[in-house]
């Protein structure tokens, strides 16, 4: 017998010991009762409106001395990840999680997240200012589980100076042929044409082409949860978008997503963009852009269908778990309320507003002057979407880019490989997509 | 497993102690036994620590591969038995996931351990700057993996600004798109720079327990160097490159950080330990994940015991004496 | 001719050495440029240098996530050496049936990748009540390089001369003079590259650090990982904080390194 009696005891000393310590140490970090202090821990992605969010707490913090805030920044596939895992759990860590569109309406439907209509109701707050297409993704049955810190759909960013000196005009609607054209056009050996997202994940590379696929006619399934995505129009539009890439996008496409596009246009290494309508903030930021002021805006590009571009909101919201709801919701409703966006232009200026989640916001003439050349058409692209049917065909879900099932993040991921694949030209769009086939399928078969 | 204990190795000149020759606890003399139960209190502590720590949650994650249980459907947990080793096996991903995890660890250990003797055998003579060299050169080991992945996609790789295709267009070569187009070839490429170093101190030890005055009565003898190296030097860094095999092979394995920054599993860089990451947090599969991760300790326990018994004899030897 | 020769290899041997750290001195000398200097193609080599990105690091707070690192780290590497110095030393010296089995269940604990562990590890600190918490993070880095340990460790005891042990044994030194004062001196350069090398992989572990940690028991490198933030360029702050987040590591590294080679050559003592 390997194991004396005397090491056994030594063993299980050691793991009391082990579970003692870090019990003592746990208990002291949670939540304290009502009326005394109380600190929030705020789950958060690591995108530059929230970094601007921890950077004004302190305000918060002085109107409401009971309460401090700690902000855990995360990429966004670890705070998926960790939130998920601490939701799901029950384990309570956190007192207001930042939850993307694609999950509120899941995770409230499950009961995790807190109903937050009935404290949303005072006239000062104004809910009914917030827009109603985002408002609309973000709830179930009536009841509203989130609130939008900011909120997105996309949009073709220009670079206007490069396309004067190619005496090249931009129309009011482009259609993507039209796009494709002037990519060709403008890309030089250091310039791309335009950069467009090739990392793969549903929520990078899966975005813009979703939106591509949709203007083409196509979908991810059908309104009986057949998958569609070796259908024709689905393998058109996904052939479009990488040729256009292997045209005139840029280099190395797999390594781009939202950030290294940003910093591609912001100096100069691109002509155009199709991404999401709050990259304009960081564009027309003099100090980060040196594009600031030479760009031009344009709505998503079109091919069968009237209007494209997604619909995106990142949402704070309040978990069932959390000891302290009444803090947490105080802090959510002080963070997307109309102070707060004063807030944010008188100190840090008014282009770093957190965008398209307020009709006022564009009401606000300080505002209104900063982000001319990109406010307006923002807040028409987010109130021009139709969540509920984005391609030309019925769908079962509401939401464009992304399909509301637990498996979506899933399939669209393994998709986003096999499409990767096909961007390096190592399989071709037709091989990638009959085996996306497949992934599609199995999940959509769970629907039925 | 006892009947296979070989023969003590035993130092040459010392006299082996009376016990290793009977495996058997109950043969031992009295003075022995009493030794043999000190030996078992020392280890005990770090067994039941081992235990504790790792060994229930291995037992949890065993429960837990019989169940359906996706994160988002938590009303829906079943006992499901062996269906998720069904979907392992029967899927698409688990060959390719194999093949990937061989590929890129077996590269990476075989060059980093090719250019880890490289640069050890280059360190091992007398020059101007030898530590200061040395100090360069084991830097990359002691870089946070994912500081490294993000260097390397950011500062080095990048199409644009990044230095290795600056470099390349300096000799008239144009940018590579390294994730794009080469994804595999770049993970290992971190690696085997990340790496080489590990090797390289282990080999490094080594070469510098070499006895000098054997070395030097080869010379006499008129061996040329290489002759020495491949009669004198390998075998006797045999047991280093073991070691170095299987100690960097076991970190290899586990490698997460830079496909996660870099490739994302494309391209065949989606390795076992990636794999794994996304039907637990992307697919919030946990029952499968489990399974994959039960299929991943049995496959790594089977080749490391044919390795160890096959190949590897500082294993099997020296162990008691 | 043999001096040619030697200053060639020399030379060569330079090259290499420089080739192979240049990553690491790029990050560093970018990290002192401005961020429109580091975007620069082709690469700016004279261009103005400040600390500004190493106070825009610490105006993000990365100061307590280093701590964080420097406690998970040294609290664990103790552990380690508390528990894998007499396992190796009985492992080695004593005599102890199944040393095959015990070493090969020690290195085994190592196979599961920590993507499947973590959701039973969440689970199990949640009803124990220790996520967020620094010492369950050094317990679970413990039992993490353990094995290691043990497995290296032993190979260092197994080079000092039974001779020296039986002396000492033949003196009437108990159990634990045997240890204290005959074989650990013997051993310090091999627990000093142990040491090093369990302290390494504690402060550069990421995944546990992410899941199982929120705010006050987070560590640098899920910090490091959220800092690249979207808003234009990043190259020279990512640079900075990288940096800072290798320097304690690096820096123990440098200084250590001669035990290192010594001690990973403890064949020498033969």
């Amino acid at each position: 017998m390997l194991l004396g009696r005397r090491a056994v005891a030594v063993g299980t000393g050691l793991v009391v010991a082990a579970l003692a310590l870090s019990g003592c140490a746990g208990a002291g970090g949670g939540g304290a009762a009502s009326g005394k202090k109380v600190t929030l821990t705020l789950a958060t992605v690591n995108n530059p409106q929230m970094k601007d969010m921890e950077q004004l707490k302190g305000t918060f913090e002085k109107e409401n001395p009971n309460i401090k805030v700690n902000f855990v920044q995360m990429e966004e596939g670890d705070l998926r990840a960790a939130v998920t895992a601490d939701v799901a759990s029950g384990a309570g860590q956190y007192d207001v999680v930042t939850v993307g569109a694609y999950e509120v309406p899941q995770w409230g439907k499950l009961g995790w997240l807190r109903d937050l209509t009935p404290d949303l109701k005072d006239a000062k707050y104004d809910v009914k200012d917030i827009l109603a297409p985002v408002r609309k993704a973000i709830s179930v049955d009536g009841k509203q589980y989130a609130v939008p810190f900011y909120g997105e759909s996309s949009m073709l960013m220009y670079n206007k100076e490069l396309f004067a000196a190619a005496g090249l005009t931009m129309p009011a609607n482009p259609t993507w042929q039209e796009v494709a054209g002037f990519a060709k056009a403008l890309k030089t050996p250091d310039r791309a044409g335009i950069c467009l997202r090739g990392k793969p994940g549903w929520g990078d590379l899966f975005a813009p082409l979703t939106t591509v696929v949709q203007t083409f006619g196509g979908a991810w399934y059908d309104s009986k949860w057949k998958a569609q995505v070796d259908s024709k129009e689905f393998t058109e539009g996904v052939n479009f978008y990488v040729n256009l890439l292997k045209d005139a996008g840029e280099k190395d496409p797999v390594s781009n997503s939202f950030t290294e596009c940003l910093n591609l246009l912001s100096t100069g290494k691109a002509a155009m963009w199709y991404d999401a309508t709050s990259a304009a903030g960081s564009l027309e930021d003099p100090k980060a852009s040196t594009v600031a002021g030479k760009m031009g805006y344009a709505p998503a590009p079109v091919y069968k269908t009237k209007a494209s571009g997604w619909l995106w909101s990142w949402n704070l919201a309040v978990p069932k778990t959390t000891k302290n709801p009444a803090a947490a919701t105080t802090f959510v409703k002080w963070a997307t309320s109309k102070e707060y966006q004063q807030l944010v232009g008188k100190t840090l200026g008014w282009t770093r507003v957190p965008p398209g989640a307020r009709n006022s916001t564009y009401e606000i003439p300080e505002y209104k002057k900063a982000a001319a050349a990109f406010g307006p058409i923002t807040l028409q692209a987010m109130n021009s979407v139709n969540p509920e049917q984005p391609g030309l065909n019925p769908q079962p879900w509401v939401g464009i880019q992304y399909v509301t099932i637990p498996e979506f993040q899933d399939v669209g991921n393994q998709v986003a490989q096999l499409v990767a694949d096909a961007i390096a030209g190592r399989s071709t769009v037709e091989d990638a997509l009959a085996k996306g086939q497949k992934i599609a399928q199995v999940a959509g078969d769970k629907q039925k | 497993m006892t009947t296979t204990v070989s023969p003590t190795r035993g130092t040459p000149g010392a006299t082996p102690s009376s016990v290793t020759k009977s495996p058997g606890a109950v043969h031992l003399k009295p003075a022995a036994r009493t030794k043999a139960r000190q030996a078992r209190a020392l280890v005990m502590p770090a067994l039941f620590f081992s235990i504790a720590l790792t060994q229930i949650p291995f037992l949890v994650t065993i429960y837990f591969s019989f169940l359906d249980w996706n994160q988002l459907r938590p009303d829906a947990i079943k006992f499901t038995w062996f269906s998720n080793y069904v979907t392992v096996f029967t899927g698409p991903d688990f060959l390719s996931s194999l093949w990937a995890t061989v590929t890129i660890t077996g590269s990476a250990v075989i060059l980093s351990l090719l250019f880890g003797l490289l640069f050890a055998i280059l360190l091992d003579r007398k020059f101007v700057g030898q530590g200061f060299a040395r100090t360069l050169m084991i830097t990359p080991f002691l870089i946070m993996p994912a500081a490294a992945a993000l260097i390397w996609k950011f500062s080095m790789l990048d199409a644009n600004v990044g230095m290795v295709n600056v470099g390349l267009n300096l000799i008239g070569i144009p940018s590579v798109a390294w994730n794009t187009d080469f994804p595999a070839v770049t993970i290992i490429m971190l690696l085997t720079w990340q790496y080489t170093p590990f090797m390289m101190l282990i080999l490094l030890a080594g070469l510098q327990s070499q006895s000098r005055e054997v070395l030097e009565a080869a010379a006499v003898d008129g061996a040329g160097p290489w002759r020495t190296f491949q009669w004198m030097t390998l075998p006797h860094l045999r047991q280093y490159i073991e070691i170095a095999t299987l100690l960097g092979g076991i970190m290899l394995l586990q490698v997460f950080d830079p496909i996660a920054i870099m490739t994302k599993g494309t391209g065949g860089t989606k390795t076992l330990s990636y794999l794994l990451y996304e039907r637990a947090f992307i697919g919030l599969d946990v029952g499968q994940a489990a399974a994959y991760g039960v299929v991943t300790v049995i496959i790594t326990i089977v080749v490391a015991t044919v390795a160890l018994r096959t190949l590897f004899r500082v294993f099997m030897e020296g162990g008691t004496r | 001719m043999r001096n040619v020769r030697s200053t060639l290899i020399t030379a060569a041997t330079w090259v290499i050495a420089v080739l192979f750290f240049f990553p690491v001195a790029w990050m560093v000398f970018t990290s002192f440029k401005s961020e429109s200097a580091a975007a620069a193609n082709p690469p700016s080599f004279f261009t103005e240098l400040s600390f500004q990105q190493y106070a825009a690091v610490f105006d993000r707070g990365m100061g307590s996530y280093l701590l964080n690192s420097l406690m998970a780290s040294f609290g664990s590497t103790l552990i380690v050496l508390l528990l894998a110095i007499p396992a190796a030393y009985a492992l080695s010296v004593r005599p102890i049936k199944r040393i095959q089995d015990v070493l090969f269940f020690f290195i085994s604990t190592r196979f599961l990748p920590a993507a499947a562990s973590i959701i039973p590890v969440f689970f199990i600190l949640k009803t124990i009540g220790a996520l967020d918490n620094i010492n369950a993070l050094i317990f679970l880095y413990a039992a993490m390089n353990l094995p290691i340990a043990v497995w290296m460790m032993r190979s260092f005891f197994s080079e000092v001369p039974l001779e020296i042990i039986e002396a000492a044994q033949i003196d009437g030194a108990n159990l634990r003079t045997e240890m204290l004062r005959v074989v650990l001196p013997i051993l310090l350069p091999g627990i000093a590259a142990v040491a090093l090398i369990c302290f390494i992989f504690s402060w550069n572990e990421y995944f546990l650090a992410t899941l199982l940690t929120t705010f006050n028991a987070r560590t640098t490198p899920p910090f490091l990982a959220s800092f690249v933030d979207g808003r234009g360029q990043f190259l020279a702050v990512l640079s900075a904080a990288s940096t800072l987040a290798v320097l304690p590591v690096v820096a123990a590294g440098w200084l250590a390194q001669k035990q290192l080679v010594r001690g990973l050559a403890m064949g020498a003592v033969k």
